[in-house]
């Protein structure tokens, strides 16, 4: 065989307590991820598509199954997995730099590789001059710059993001999605990217991942092969569209059927 | 613009209100003077209070010093040496403490406990115990008041750390943070507001320990002045003593105020 693929899952299950009964937040899943694949989650909200995410990441450990990043077994989360929430999670007693910073300096570069690094993602993230604020300073849009940038300076093979673009308004939402491919493309990183999205994921990924919900399995994996930039308007993208929305559809009726019925 | 000096105006209002309303009761004879001196009668023994006792001298020290030497400042540097070496020592010791019982749950079960049971008593009743152990002056007084700062910087740190958001601790891990940097660059300064409001509540009771200090261990302070004058129906240096002991609380609170917006300048809400 030729090299491991990024993310291998296989069987996992995750159960957690959760009030009076347990929660099976995960099922048997089985998810490969090619190295520079670019794959979205998607699912209605309890779909456990972020607990996917967050065992990827080494925050929840598997019940039973295992995943394996690069070929080595998940244990404790590290910089090789890196992960952006969706409330952007910056340090807000650091400046922008500082944040950005933060990896970097871990790396044990010195200072003044750290600063050169940082300016450099600065720049490329469009957020020259913002170095010196702190984050309650900015938008979310650039908060989530921020976000990313401190991500990508640690170069990570693994790019892990927790519905990044969920909180923001739709320009913001687009031009920061146009901003991920433009970094993604020929970087070689591999991406999984959970969204409640259905045009996000489509206009994104490789490959979308559909999830059912409660307990969280994989329902269906629909492969976009539509060039890249895409276009959200044209017919081609539209029969991908119909076809994942009715599946995400079935999967939140049956939320809708289960949230009913419990209360 | 009228609306602006009538809003300058205004606070001065009622202080100056109470002071004429004072002064006139005390003209009028309504109080005798050891019991409630006039605010002139005040001002003038607080002058003097803050005056050098002895002529000035070159061959002794410098001018500045001179005018330094009077009673007043001495008692003033005095308790303010005692207030601030009592709260280093009572808050440097609460801070690294709390930050290890609020980090590690272990630590905070072994240590809780005892901590509970000796934080309900005021450190005032320390106060027989200060002197049997510590005999007379500084260091009883050092004791009582690092006792009065210790407790309230030690649980708003506890409770400073127990409270950092969770999302913190995973994205430094995410980011290849060992334990010590997490407890060093987010726990920390997580925690801050929470240490900072415990620090000013903390120099707050270290003040007033200081005074009742004074008043019982310590022979020098503005503590023991104000109960010496006592001593001789010197109601207006008591009255005084009292106004100094507030100017000098009011510049703390302001310091630690400056402190505060400083180290929390990151801090959501604290500009506008």
């Amino acid at each position: 065989m030729s090299r491991p693929a990024a993310i291998d899952a296989s069987g996992v299950r995750v159960r957690y307590a959760s009030g009076a009964g347990e929660v099976v937040a995960l099922d048997g899943i089985d998810l490969e991820v090619a190295r520079g694949e670019f794959v979205c989650l998607l699912g209605p909200s309890g779909c456990g598509k972020s607990t996917l995410l967050y065992a990827v990441a080494g925050f929840v450990r598997p019940t039973a199954g295992s995943v394996r990043a690069a070929g080595r077994e998940v244990g404790a989360p590290g910089p090789d997995r890196a992960m952006v929430f969706q409330e952007y999670a910056l340090f807000p007693w650091m400046t922008v730099a500082e944040n950005v910073a933060f990896g970097l300096r871990l790396k044990g570069l010195s200072r003044d590789e750290v600063g050169r690094a940082v300016s450099a993602w600065l720049e490329k993230l469009h957020l020259r001059g913002f170095g010196d604020r702190y984050p309650k300073d900015l938008s979310g849009g650039m908060r989530q710059r921020v976000a990313i940038a401190r991500v990508l300076a640690i170069d990570p093979d693994i790019l892990l993001m927790d519905e990044p673009f969920g909180a923001l308004d739709a320009l913001t939402r687009r031009n920061l999605q146009d901003e991920l491919l433009r970094i993604w493309s020929g970087s070689g990183k591999t991406v999984l990217f959970v969204t409640h999205g259905i045009e996000e994921s489509i206009y994104l990924a490789d490959r979308v991942v559909v999830m059912t919900y409660r307990p969280g399995t994989v329902k269906e994996a629909v492969p976009v092969t539509l060039p890249r930039p895409r276009d959200p308007s044209s017919p081609e993208f539209n029969a991908v569209k119909k076809r994942v929305s009715e599946l995400v559809m079935e999967e939140q009726a049956r939320q809708e059927r289960d949230e009913l019925g419990e209360s | 613009m009228r609306r602006r000096t009538a809003s300058l105006v205004r606070p001065f209002l009622v202080p100056l209100a109470a002071l004429a309303a004072w002064e006139l009761a005390c003209r009028a004879g309504l109080f005798s003077p050891l019991i409630l001196p006039s605010p002139g009668q005040v001002l003038r023994r607080w002058v003097s209070y803050a005056s050098p006792l002895s002529p000035y001298d070159p061959s002794r020290g410098s001018y500045l010093a001179w005018l330094a030497s009077g009673e007043l400042w001495e008692d003033a540097l005095g308790s303010l040496y005692r207030v601030i070496l009592g709260f280093l020592l009572g808050a440097g010791l609460a801070l690294p403490l709390g930050l290890v019982m609020g980090a590690k749950s272990s630590a905070y079960e072994l240590l809780n406990p005892l901590l509970q049971v000796l934080r309900p008593i005021p450190p005032i009743a320390f106060i027989p115990l200060a002197i049997l152990w510590f005999g007379l002056g500084n260091p009883p007084a050092l004791f009582l008041i690092a006792l009065g700062a210790f407790f309230p910087v030690l649980v708003n740190t506890v409770a400073g750390v127990r409270n950092v958001d969770g999302i913190y601790l995973r994205a430094a891990r995410n980011l290849g943070a060992d334990e010590f940097t997490v407890f060093r660059r987010i726990m920390l300064p997580g925690a801050m507001p929470y240490v900072l409001a415990g620090m000013r509540v903390g120099i707050g009771i270290a003040f007033i320990v200081v005074i009742v200090a004074e008043m019982t261990a310590v022979n020098r302070g503005l503590g023991y002045r104000i109960l010496e004058a006592r001593e001789y129906f010197w109601s207006d240096k008591i009255i005084a003593g009292m106004i100094s002991i507030g100017l000098i609380g009011l510049a703390i609170d302001w310091g630690m105020g400056r402190l505060n917006a400083w180290l929390l300048r990151w801090h959501r809400g604290l500009e506008g």
